[in-house]
């Protein structure tokens, strides 16, 4: 598939929150307002880059060679908490503004399944290096837009009454569920009419 | 005793009263047979690391005790992978990416942290088992409402002469498609949820 082709489907077709359910978590817990909406996103975006791309390296250049692809699981969670730790320690030292945006919603990527989904559907549709790493920036922008949308969303059902049981989670869900409504709309014909 | 196990199943449920480990039981719902499969893994899963964790509990180094529960829950996980694929590879597929996507699901980890590296391996088992059953319970719950309204009908085990598939009529020739979409996954468990807020609030009147 072409890089194109591949950002549209991770984007829109197959958005990770909206039609997959990876990343449904921090999708409820951290759209409360947009600031911290955006900083999950971009972080969420930016560890899936990186974890894509290092996941590749290991299971093509380690697993393989050694016939140790079983270990994928285990190797892949350890190499995401690692990263993470070590993207937390490298923006800590370059630049705390970033930090101070990005810093608190670090520790809660390790155990976010996007990331971990991302290595593992890039395994599954034998993408190459740079394919993976496309998909991993895709998938990121994908959630990023999904978490955004939600966060003005919630914002404004903020001063309108809801029910009482609805109140908090539950009404997120259904706004939730009426978006991936919106996002069925995107489907195969469009990446067949836009690439032929 | 007792209590360790119940509380998973009704009180503190982990999919509608905590929220956590929601992307399986979105994901995995569309048929009965998937949440029975899916909550049968997280319950050994969840079993193997509430006991591990609880016998390692003085050996494990403060600092790094988080990666240490990780591995443990990873190893546990690679084992059902392992034998989901020998002997119910047909499950094995329609579970797909969110088989070894169990050893993110917060419930696991958040039962290590919060439970089994505090209590002894007893408490800890019953907690694994109350959580687990509550677990799937809710997954049972979310997958009847969308296979049947949205096949109408029931997958289980195929037993003999029975082929496993119960068809709901009426339901079955004229189905709500939108219940087995994404979009429908995502209502169902609002909707669901606002049911579970709305006994809890009645529940707290009465008293």
């Amino acid at each position: 598939m072409s890089y194109i082709g591949i950002i549209i489907t991770f984007v829109f077709i197959n958005n990770f929150i909206l039609t997959q359910f990876l990343g449904l978590c921090p999708f409820i817990g951290v759209s409360k307002n947009v600031e911290s909406a955006t900083g999950m996103g971009m972080a969420v975006t930016f560890v899936m880059a990186l974890a894509s791309i290092s996941t590749w390296v290991i299971y093509n250049y380690i697993l393989i060679p050694l016939n140790i692809e079983f270990l994928q699981t285990i190797t892949f969670i350890l190499v995401i908490a690692a990263l993470v730790q070590f993207v937390e320690l490298v923006i800590q030292k370059i630049s705390p503004a970033l930090y101070k945006a990005l810093g608190i919603f670090l520790p809660l990527i390790t155990t976010n399944c996007a990331v971990l989904g991302i290595a593992l559907i890039n395994v599954r549709n034998n993408y190459n290096a740079l394919e993976s790493f496309v998909a991993g920036i895709a998938a990121g922008l994908g959630f990023l837009l999904a978490i955004l949308l939600m966060s003005t969303i919630r914002v404004k059902l903020d001063s309108e009454w809801v029910p009482k049981p609805f109140r908090g989670i539950p009404i997120a869900f259904v706004t939730g569920g009426l978006m991936a409504m919106a996002f069925m709309a995107f489907d195969n014909a469009l990446l067949n009419n836009l690439l032929g | 005793m007792l209590k360790e196990f119940t509380k998973g199943i009704l009180k503190e449920n982990p999919v509608f009263i905590i929220v956590l480990g929601l992307c399986p039981a979105l994901g995995v719902s569309t048929k009965v047979i998937n949440s029975i499969g899916m909550g049968a893994g997280v319950i050994f899963v969840l079993l193997g690391s509430n006991i591990f964790v609880s016998l390692l509990k003085n050996f494990i180094p403060e600092k790094v005790r988080i990666p240490s529960y990780i591995v443990i829950i990873a190893s546990f996980v690679t084992i059902v992978q392992m034998v989901m694929e020998a002997f119910a590879p047909s499950l094995y597929d329609n579970l797909g990416v969110f088989v070894p996507l169990i050893v993110v699901n917060c419930i696991i980890l958040g039962r290590a942290e919060a439970f089994a590296n505090k209590n002894t391996v007893k408490s800890s088992i019953l907690d694994a088992l109350g959580m687990g059953i509550g677990f799937t319970l809710a997954l049972l719950l979310i997958s009847l409402v969308r296979e049947v309204l949205g096949a109408g009908t029931i997958t289980l085990f195929p037993i003999g002469s029975f082929s496993g598939v119960i068809q709901i009529p009426g339901l079955v020739d004229s189905p709500v498609r939108i219940f087995g979409l994404a979009a429908g996954a995502l209502l169902v468990m609002g909707f669901l949820k606002a049911l579970f807020n709305w006994i809890g609030d009645l529940r707290r009147i009465k008293q």
